[in-house]
Protein backbone atom coordinates (compact mmCIF):
# COMPACT_ATOMS: atom_id res chain seq x y z
CA UNK A 1 0.00 0.00 0.00
CA UNK A 2 1.01 3.37 -0.67
CA UNK A 3 0.74 6.49 1.33
CA UNK A 4 -0.80 9.64 0.18
CA UNK A 5 1.21 11.80 -1.79
CA UNK A 6 2.78 14.64 -0.09
CA UNK A 7 1.34 17.61 -1.70
CA UNK A 8 -2.38 15.23 -0.42
CA UNK A 9 -1.02 14.77 3.15
CA UNK A 10 0.43 19.11 3.33
CA UNK A 11 -3.32 20.28 1.88
CA UNK A 12 -4.85 17.86 4.34
CA UNK A 13 -2.83 18.79 7.76
CA UNK A 14 -2.68 22.56 6.40
CA UNK A 15 -6.43 22.45 6.40
CA UNK A 16 -7.40 21.00 9.55
CA UNK A 17 -4.50 22.74 11.21
CA UNK A 18 -6.00 26.11 10.07
CA UNK A 19 -9.92 24.95 10.44
CA UNK A 20 -8.66 24.47 14.44
CA UNK A 21 -7.24 27.69 14.54
CA UNK A 22 -10.46 29.03 13.56
CA UNK A 23 -12.55 27.55 15.71
CA UNK A 24 -10.93 29.15 18.17
CA UNK A 25 -10.09 32.97 16.57
CA UNK A 26 -10.03 34.45 19.62
CA UNK A 27 -7.16 32.95 20.82
CA UNK A 28 -5.24 33.68 17.75
CA UNK A 29 -5.63 37.53 18.60
CA UNK A 30 -3.63 37.39 21.52
CA UNK A 31 -0.52 37.61 20.18
CA UNK A 32 -1.40 41.42 18.30
CA UNK A 33 -2.63 42.14 21.87
CA UNK A 34 0.30 41.24 23.73
CA UNK A 35 2.85 43.19 21.28
CA UNK A 36 0.37 46.16 21.10
CA UNK A 37 0.54 46.49 25.12
CA UNK A 38 4.26 45.60 25.13
CA UNK A 39 4.75 48.90 22.50
CA UNK A 40 2.39 51.00 24.88
CA UNK A 41 4.54 49.70 28.24
CA UNK A 42 7.53 52.20 26.41
CA UNK A 43 6.11 55.81 25.96
CA UNK A 44 4.99 55.19 29.27
CA UNK A 45 7.71 54.00 31.34
CA UNK A 46 10.37 56.27 29.08
CA UNK A 47 8.01 59.09 28.81
CA UNK A 48 6.67 60.29 25.35
CA UNK A 49 9.47 62.31 24.01
CA UNK A 50 8.92 61.85 19.93
CA UNK A 51 12.71 61.72 19.41
CA UNK A 52 13.84 59.63 21.92
CA UNK A 53 10.99 56.97 21.09
CA UNK A 54 11.70 57.48 17.48
CA UNK A 55 15.46 56.26 18.35
CA UNK A 56 14.54 52.99 20.21
CA UNK A 57 11.38 52.50 18.07
CA UNK A 58 13.13 49.67 15.84
CA UNK A 59 14.38 47.65 19.03
CA UNK A 60 11.60 48.26 20.57
CA UNK A 61 9.39 46.49 18.02
CA UNK A 62 11.34 43.78 17.15
CA UNK A 63 11.21 42.88 20.79
CA UNK A 64 7.74 43.14 20.65
CA UNK A 65 7.36 40.73 17.78
CA UNK A 66 9.76 38.42 19.18
CA UNK A 67 8.26 37.95 22.72
CA UNK A 68 5.09 38.03 20.97
CA UNK A 69 6.07 35.22 18.75
CA UNK A 70 7.89 33.49 21.58
CA UNK A 71 4.41 32.99 23.84
CA UNK A 72 3.21 31.53 20.22
CA UNK A 73 5.38 28.96 20.61
CA UNK A 74 3.89 26.59 23.22
CA UNK A 75 0.69 26.15 21.53
CA UNK A 76 2.76 24.78 18.14
CA UNK A 77 2.47 21.02 19.62
CA UNK A 78 0.76 21.30 22.67
CA UNK A 79 -2.88 20.04 21.67
CA UNK A 80 -1.43 17.57 19.69
CA UNK A 81 0.23 16.08 22.00
CA UNK A 82 -2.67 16.13 24.62
CA UNK A 83 -5.45 14.58 22.44
CA UNK A 84 -2.31 12.12 20.74
CA UNK A 85 -2.37 13.04 17.37
CA UNK A 86 1.07 13.48 17.35
CA UNK A 87 1.45 10.12 17.93
CA UNK A 88 -0.80 9.73 14.99
CA UNK A 89 1.77 12.41 12.68
CA UNK A 90 5.16 9.98 13.62
CA UNK A 91 2.82 6.83 12.20
CA UNK A 92 2.22 8.24 9.29
CA UNK A 93 3.52 7.37 6.43
CA UNK A 94 4.44 10.66 4.95
CA UNK A 95 7.76 12.19 6.49
CA UNK A 96 7.30 13.65 10.16
CA UNK A 97 9.50 16.59 8.98
CA UNK A 98 7.35 17.62 5.92
CA UNK A 99 3.96 17.25 8.21
CA UNK A 100 6.03 19.68 10.68
CA UNK A 101 7.17 21.84 7.78
CA UNK A 102 3.25 22.62 7.16
CA UNK A 103 2.80 23.02 10.65
CA UNK A 104 5.28 25.86 10.92
CA UNK A 105 4.21 27.33 7.63
CA UNK A 106 0.24 27.35 9.02
CA UNK A 107 1.26 28.73 12.73
CA UNK A 108 3.44 31.79 10.77
CA UNK A 109 0.45 32.23 8.57
CA UNK A 110 -1.31 32.43 11.69
CA UNK A 111 0.34 33.83 14.55
CA UNK A 112 2.88 36.14 13.25
CA UNK A 113 2.37 37.08 9.64
CA UNK A 114 -0.93 39.24 11.49
CA UNK A 115 1.75 40.59 13.74
CA UNK A 116 3.85 41.73 11.18
CA UNK A 117 0.50 43.34 8.98
CA UNK A 118 0.09 45.84 12.18
CA UNK A 119 3.68 46.52 12.40
CA UNK A 120 3.17 49.91 10.19
CA UNK A 121 0.42 50.64 13.36
CA UNK A 122 2.72 49.76 15.82
CA UNK A 123 5.56 51.69 14.24
CA UNK A 124 3.09 54.76 14.04
CA UNK A 125 2.52 54.77 17.79
CA UNK A 126 6.90 54.79 18.45
CA UNK A 127 6.82 57.77 15.91
CA UNK A 128 9.09 55.78 13.79
CA UNK A 129 10.49 57.51 10.52
CA UNK A 130 8.82 56.95 7.72
CA UNK A 131 11.27 55.82 5.03
CA UNK A 132 12.26 53.44 7.72
CA UNK A 133 9.43 51.48 7.75
CA UNK A 134 9.96 49.96 4.78
CA UNK A 135 13.46 48.05 5.92
CA UNK A 136 11.57 47.27 9.17
CA UNK A 137 9.08 45.26 7.43
CA UNK A 138 11.29 43.52 4.79
CA UNK A 139 13.37 42.27 8.03
CA UNK A 140 10.03 41.16 10.03
CA UNK A 141 8.70 39.38 7.31
CA UNK A 142 12.15 37.26 6.60
CA UNK A 143 12.84 37.12 10.19
CA UNK A 144 9.67 35.90 11.83
CA UNK A 145 9.58 32.56 9.98
CA UNK A 146 13.17 32.19 11.03
CA UNK A 147 11.52 32.72 14.28
CA UNK A 148 8.75 30.24 13.96
CA UNK A 149 11.60 27.54 13.08
CA UNK A 150 13.92 27.96 15.03
CA UNK A 151 11.36 28.06 17.56
CA UNK A 152 9.60 24.78 16.35
CA UNK A 153 12.73 22.55 16.92
CA UNK A 154 13.04 23.80 21.00
CA UNK A 155 9.19 23.83 21.41
CA UNK A 156 9.53 20.21 19.99
CA UNK A 157 12.10 19.54 22.64
CA UNK A 158 9.95 20.62 25.17
CA UNK A 159 6.64 18.51 24.42
CA UNK A 160 7.22 15.85 26.74
CA UNK A 161 7.06 18.16 30.03
CA UNK A 162 3.83 19.63 31.47
CA UNK A 163 5.32 23.08 32.53
CA UNK A 164 7.02 23.88 29.77
CA UNK A 165 6.00 27.67 29.41
CA UNK A 166 9.35 28.89 31.23
CA UNK A 167 11.91 26.53 29.88
CA UNK A 168 11.26 27.16 26.76
CA UNK A 169 11.52 30.96 26.80
CA UNK A 170 14.78 30.17 28.45
CA UNK A 171 15.87 27.46 25.95
CA UNK A 172 14.03 29.75 22.77
CA UNK A 173 15.91 32.95 23.61
CA UNK A 174 19.85 32.78 23.02
CA UNK A 175 18.86 30.92 19.72
CA UNK A 176 17.02 33.98 18.75
CA UNK A 177 19.85 36.22 19.95
CA UNK A 178 20.80 36.21 16.18
CA UNK A 179 17.80 36.78 14.47
CA UNK A 180 17.18 39.66 16.65
CA UNK A 181 20.87 41.13 15.83
CA UNK A 182 20.93 41.38 12.31
CA UNK A 183 16.66 42.20 11.81
CA UNK A 184 16.94 45.20 14.62
CA UNK A 185 20.54 45.79 13.26
CA UNK A 186 19.34 46.18 9.68
CA UNK A 187 16.74 48.73 10.61
CA UNK A 188 18.95 50.40 13.19
CA UNK A 189 21.84 50.74 10.57
CA UNK A 190 19.02 52.46 7.63
CA UNK A 191 18.66 54.97 10.60
CA UNK A 192 21.86 55.96 10.59
CA UNK A 193 22.32 55.97 7.02
CA UNK A 194 24.70 53.05 6.95
CA UNK A 195 24.12 50.03 4.33
CA UNK A 196 21.70 47.77 5.55
CA UNK A 197 21.35 45.44 2.82
CA UNK A 198 23.84 42.74 4.17
CA UNK A 199 21.94 42.00 7.55
CA UNK A 200 18.80 41.70 5.30
CA UNK A 201 20.47 38.76 3.27
CA UNK A 202 21.82 37.38 6.15
CA UNK A 203 18.30 37.06 7.44
CA UNK A 204 17.49 35.83 3.87
CA UNK A 205 20.12 32.68 3.88
CA UNK A 206 19.75 31.79 7.32
CA UNK A 207 15.68 31.25 6.36
CA UNK A 208 17.14 29.49 3.52
CA UNK A 209 19.29 27.58 5.88
CA UNK A 210 16.24 26.83 8.49
CA UNK A 211 13.57 25.89 5.80
CA UNK A 212 15.55 22.56 5.16
CA UNK A 213 17.21 21.98 7.94
CA UNK A 214 14.59 22.91 10.98
CA UNK A 215 11.90 20.64 10.11
CA UNK A 216 14.15 17.67 10.50
CA UNK A 217 16.17 18.84 13.24
CA UNK A 218 12.29 19.27 14.40
CA UNK A 219 11.30 16.09 13.68
CA UNK A 220 14.22 14.32 15.29
CA UNK A 221 13.61 16.03 19.02
CA UNK A 222 10.05 14.96 18.71
CA UNK A 223 11.42 11.42 18.12
CA UNK A 224 13.49 11.67 21.04
CA UNK A 225 10.82 13.29 23.25
CA UNK A 226 8.00 10.87 22.35
CA UNK A 227 10.48 7.86 22.68
CA UNK B 1 40.05 -7.82 19.13
CA UNK B 2 42.44 -5.40 19.23
CA UNK B 3 42.99 -4.33 23.10
CA UNK B 4 42.77 -0.66 23.30
CA UNK B 5 39.33 -1.23 21.33
CA UNK B 6 38.62 -4.00 23.77
CA UNK B 7 39.02 -1.88 26.80
CA UNK B 8 36.94 1.04 25.25
CA UNK B 9 34.23 -1.33 25.04
CA UNK B 10 34.72 -2.50 28.48
CA UNK B 11 34.41 0.76 30.15
CA UNK B 12 31.52 1.47 28.01
CA UNK B 13 30.02 -0.69 30.76
CA UNK B 14 28.38 1.00 33.89
CA UNK B 15 30.13 -1.19 36.59
CA UNK B 16 33.27 -1.34 34.58
CA UNK B 17 32.96 2.16 33.88
CA UNK B 18 32.71 2.90 37.66
CA UNK B 19 35.73 1.23 39.02
CA UNK B 20 37.58 3.32 36.68
CA UNK B 21 36.17 6.63 37.78
CA UNK B 22 36.75 5.73 41.29
CA UNK B 23 40.35 5.06 40.60
CA UNK B 24 40.72 7.94 38.72
CA UNK B 25 38.70 10.82 39.84
CA UNK B 26 40.68 11.51 42.74
CA UNK B 27 44.00 11.49 40.66
CA UNK B 28 42.70 14.28 38.63
CA UNK B 29 41.69 16.30 41.42
CA UNK B 30 45.01 15.89 43.05
CA UNK B 31 47.44 16.68 40.09
CA UNK B 32 44.92 19.26 39.19
CA UNK B 33 45.25 21.18 42.74
CA UNK B 34 49.04 20.87 42.33
CA UNK B 35 49.27 22.10 39.52
CA UNK B 36 46.66 24.88 40.57
CA UNK B 37 49.13 25.32 43.22
CA UNK B 38 52.04 25.71 41.39
CA UNK B 39 50.47 27.91 38.57
CA UNK B 40 49.18 30.13 41.31
CA UNK B 41 52.13 30.65 43.05
CA UNK B 42 53.83 31.43 39.99
CA UNK B 43 51.07 34.06 38.82
CA UNK B 44 51.03 35.73 41.80
CA UNK B 45 54.75 35.43 43.15
CA UNK B 46 57.02 35.03 40.35
CA UNK B 47 55.67 36.94 37.34
CA UNK B 48 56.98 40.72 37.28
CA UNK B 49 53.69 42.99 37.37
CA UNK B 50 52.80 44.31 33.86
CA UNK B 51 54.00 47.83 33.40
CA UNK B 52 50.50 49.58 32.72
CA UNK B 53 48.27 47.47 34.26
CA UNK B 54 50.46 46.88 37.54
CA UNK B 55 49.44 43.70 39.73
CA UNK B 56 45.34 43.64 38.34
CA UNK B 57 46.50 41.87 35.06
CA UNK B 58 47.29 39.08 37.58
CA UNK B 59 43.91 37.39 37.26
CA UNK B 60 44.24 36.77 33.47
CA UNK B 61 46.03 33.83 34.93
CA UNK B 62 42.45 32.39 36.06
CA UNK B 63 40.24 34.34 33.69
CA UNK B 64 41.50 33.07 30.17
CA UNK B 65 42.15 29.08 31.51
CA UNK B 66 38.64 29.14 32.23
CA UNK B 67 37.32 31.50 29.17
CA UNK B 68 39.42 28.12 27.08
CA UNK B 69 37.78 25.32 29.47
CA UNK B 70 34.16 26.94 28.58
CA UNK B 71 34.24 26.75 24.95
CA UNK B 72 36.01 23.00 25.54
CA UNK B 73 33.57 21.66 27.50
CA UNK B 74 30.95 22.70 25.27
CA UNK B 75 32.64 20.99 22.56
CA UNK B 76 33.08 18.29 24.26
CA UNK B 77 29.81 17.95 25.99
CA UNK B 78 28.04 18.00 22.20
CA UNK B 79 30.75 15.61 20.84
CA UNK B 80 29.53 13.07 23.68
CA UNK B 81 25.89 14.34 23.15
CA UNK B 82 26.22 13.14 19.47
CA UNK B 83 27.88 9.80 20.62
CA UNK B 84 25.27 9.34 22.88
CA UNK B 85 22.39 10.27 20.03
CA UNK B 86 24.12 8.09 17.38
CA UNK B 87 24.99 4.87 18.45
CA UNK B 88 22.76 4.99 21.88
CA UNK B 89 25.45 4.60 24.34
CA UNK B 90 24.33 5.18 27.86
CA UNK B 91 27.67 6.10 28.93
CA UNK B 92 27.91 8.73 26.91
CA UNK B 93 24.53 10.14 27.61
CA UNK B 94 25.67 10.47 31.45
CA UNK B 95 29.04 12.19 30.28
CA UNK B 96 27.49 14.76 28.32
CA UNK B 97 24.92 15.58 31.10
CA UNK B 98 28.08 15.56 33.11
CA UNK B 99 29.94 17.69 31.14
CA UNK B 100 26.99 21.15 31.41
CA UNK B 101 27.18 21.88 35.14
CA UNK B 102 31.37 22.35 34.93
CA UNK B 103 31.20 23.99 31.95
CA UNK B 104 28.10 26.26 33.08
CA UNK B 105 30.50 27.16 36.14
CA UNK B 106 33.72 27.54 34.16
CA UNK B 107 31.99 30.16 32.05
CA UNK B 108 30.87 31.88 35.42
CA UNK B 109 34.11 32.16 36.64
CA UNK B 110 35.25 33.32 33.14
CA UNK B 111 32.55 36.29 33.06
CA UNK B 112 32.92 36.92 37.26
CA UNK B 113 36.81 37.37 36.74
CA UNK B 114 36.28 39.31 33.00
CA UNK B 115 33.91 41.42 35.61
CA UNK B 116 36.28 42.22 38.07
CA UNK B 117 39.25 42.91 35.91
CA UNK B 118 37.11 45.67 33.96
CA UNK B 119 36.17 47.69 36.82
CA UNK B 120 39.39 48.98 37.43
CA UNK B 121 40.95 48.48 33.71
CA UNK B 122 37.63 49.81 31.99
CA UNK B 123 35.91 51.61 34.38
CA UNK B 124 32.91 49.72 34.11
CA UNK B 125 31.82 45.89 35.26
CA UNK B 126 30.28 45.39 31.78
CA UNK B 127 30.49 46.43 28.68
CA UNK B 128 28.68 44.92 25.55
CA UNK B 129 31.61 43.40 23.65
CA UNK B 130 31.05 40.74 21.65
CA UNK B 131 32.94 38.56 23.56
CA UNK B 132 31.26 39.42 26.97
CA UNK B 133 28.00 39.10 25.12
CA UNK B 134 28.52 35.19 23.15
CA UNK B 135 30.05 34.28 26.54
CA UNK B 136 26.77 35.80 28.20
CA UNK B 137 25.00 33.63 25.46
CA UNK B 138 27.10 30.72 26.36
CA UNK B 139 26.38 30.68 29.57
CA UNK B 140 22.72 30.79 28.73
CA UNK B 141 22.87 27.66 26.54
CA UNK B 142 24.51 25.67 29.44
CA UNK B 143 21.73 26.89 31.77
CA UNK B 144 19.28 25.44 28.80
CA UNK B 145 20.85 21.92 28.59
CA UNK B 146 20.57 21.98 32.20
CA UNK B 147 17.72 23.35 32.34
CA UNK B 148 15.72 20.55 30.20
CA UNK B 149 17.95 17.90 31.80
CA UNK B 150 15.99 18.40 35.13
CA UNK B 151 12.91 18.92 33.62
CA UNK B 152 12.32 15.54 31.94
CA UNK B 153 11.43 12.69 34.13
CA UNK B 154 12.64 10.12 32.75
CA UNK B 155 16.37 10.12 32.71
CA UNK B 156 17.77 9.02 29.71
CA UNK B 157 15.50 10.67 27.27
CA UNK B 158 15.96 13.79 29.90
CA UNK B 159 19.30 13.45 28.37
CA UNK B 160 19.27 12.71 24.86
CA UNK B 161 16.82 15.89 24.73
CA UNK B 162 19.59 18.22 26.33
CA UNK B 163 22.14 16.81 24.30
CA UNK B 164 19.96 17.69 20.93
CA UNK B 165 19.66 21.22 22.24
CA UNK B 166 23.57 20.98 22.88
CA UNK B 167 23.97 19.76 19.51
CA UNK B 168 21.65 22.71 18.28
CA UNK B 169 23.76 24.95 19.99
CA UNK B 170 26.78 24.44 18.69
CA UNK B 171 25.12 24.99 15.51
CA UNK B 172 24.23 28.69 16.39
CA UNK B 173 27.35 29.34 18.74
CA UNK B 174 29.64 30.73 15.47
CA UNK B 175 26.16 32.65 14.21
CA UNK B 176 26.13 34.33 17.78
CA UNK B 177 29.69 34.82 17.85
CA UNK B 178 29.86 36.86 14.36
CA UNK B 179 26.53 38.08 14.81
CA UNK B 180 27.28 39.85 17.71
CA UNK B 181 30.94 40.80 16.25
CA UNK B 182 29.30 42.49 13.35
CA UNK B 183 26.68 44.40 15.07
CA UNK B 184 28.65 45.58 17.32
CA UNK B 185 31.14 47.32 14.59
CA UNK B 186 28.40 49.13 13.49
CA UNK B 187 27.74 51.22 16.96
CA UNK B 188 31.70 51.62 18.22
CA UNK B 189 34.80 52.05 16.19
CA UNK B 190 37.35 51.11 19.05
CA UNK B 191 36.61 47.81 20.07
CA UNK B 192 38.39 46.73 23.61
CA UNK B 193 39.90 43.91 23.24
CA UNK B 194 41.53 41.09 26.28
CA UNK B 195 45.42 40.47 26.23
CA UNK B 196 46.68 38.44 23.66
CA UNK B 197 49.23 35.79 24.62
CA UNK B 198 51.40 36.93 21.48
CA UNK B 199 52.07 40.25 23.20
CA UNK B 200 52.94 39.04 26.49
CA UNK B 201 56.03 38.29 27.12
CA UNK B 202 57.87 34.95 27.84
CA UNK B 203 58.47 35.10 31.57
CA UNK B 204 55.14 36.16 31.85
CA UNK B 205 53.30 33.11 30.06
CA UNK B 206 54.68 29.80 32.14
CA UNK B 207 51.95 30.17 34.51
CA UNK B 208 49.26 30.59 32.60
CA UNK B 209 50.21 27.20 30.51
CA UNK B 210 50.64 25.66 34.27
CA UNK B 211 47.17 26.91 34.88
CA UNK B 212 45.65 25.84 31.57
CA UNK B 213 46.79 22.08 32.33
CA UNK B 214 45.62 22.39 35.76
CA UNK B 215 42.31 22.82 34.93
CA UNK B 216 42.02 20.18 32.22
CA UNK B 217 43.29 17.99 34.82
CA UNK B 218 40.60 19.29 37.58
CA UNK B 219 37.69 19.50 34.79
CA UNK B 220 39.25 15.70 33.83
CA UNK B 221 38.42 14.39 37.64
CA UNK B 222 35.24 16.75 38.26
CA UNK B 223 33.89 14.72 35.11
CA UNK B 224 34.32 11.68 36.09
CA UNK B 225 33.50 11.93 40.18
CA UNK B 226 29.86 13.67 38.34
CA UNK B 227 29.32 11.25 35.86
CA UNK B 228 29.98 8.21 38.22
CA UNK B 229 27.47 9.97 40.66
CA UNK B 230 24.87 10.15 38.42
CA UNK B 231 25.76 6.35 37.07
CA UNK B 232 25.49 4.97 40.14
CA UNK B 233 21.89 6.63 40.15
CA UNK B 234 20.65 5.17 37.46
CA UNK B 235 22.08 1.76 38.12
CA UNK B 236 20.71 1.84 42.09
CA UNK B 237 18.88 -1.35 41.94
CA UNK B 238 21.64 -3.60 41.18
CA UNK B 239 24.06 -4.92 43.34
CA UNK B 240 27.54 -4.00 41.76
CA UNK B 241 25.92 -0.78 42.45
CA UNK B 242 24.92 -0.55 46.06
CA UNK B 243 28.34 -2.24 46.91
CA UNK B 244 29.88 0.67 44.90
CA UNK B 245 28.33 3.46 47.04
CA UNK B 246 28.39 1.52 50.25
CA UNK B 247 25.10 0.89 50.74
CA UNK B 248 24.35 -2.17 53.30
CA UNK B 249 22.39 -4.88 51.83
Amino acid sequence: MSGPSLLAAAKAQALRDLRLVWRRRSDAAQPLLFALMTVALFPLALGADPQQLARIAPGVLWVAVLLASLLTLDTLYRSDVEDGSLEQMLLAPVPLGWLLAVRVAVHWVTASLPLVVVTPLLAELLFLPADLLPVLMASLLLGTPLLSLLGAVVAALTVGIRRSGMLLALLALPLFLPVLVFGAGSVMAAAQGLPWLGALLLLGAGLALALVLAPLAAAAAIRIALN
Amino acid sequence: MNPALLWFHQLGSPPVFDRFAARWAPVGFALGLAAMAVGIYGALFVVPADYQQGDSFRILYIHVPAAWMSLFVYALMAFYAVIALVWHIKLCEVLAMACAPIGALFTAVTLATGSIWGKPMWGTWWDWDPRLTSELVLLFLYLGVIGLNAAIEDRRAAARAAGFLAIVGVVLLPVIRYSVTWWNSLHQGATIKLIGESTMDASMTWPLWVMVVATKLWFVGSLLQRARADNLERESGKDWARASAGVPR
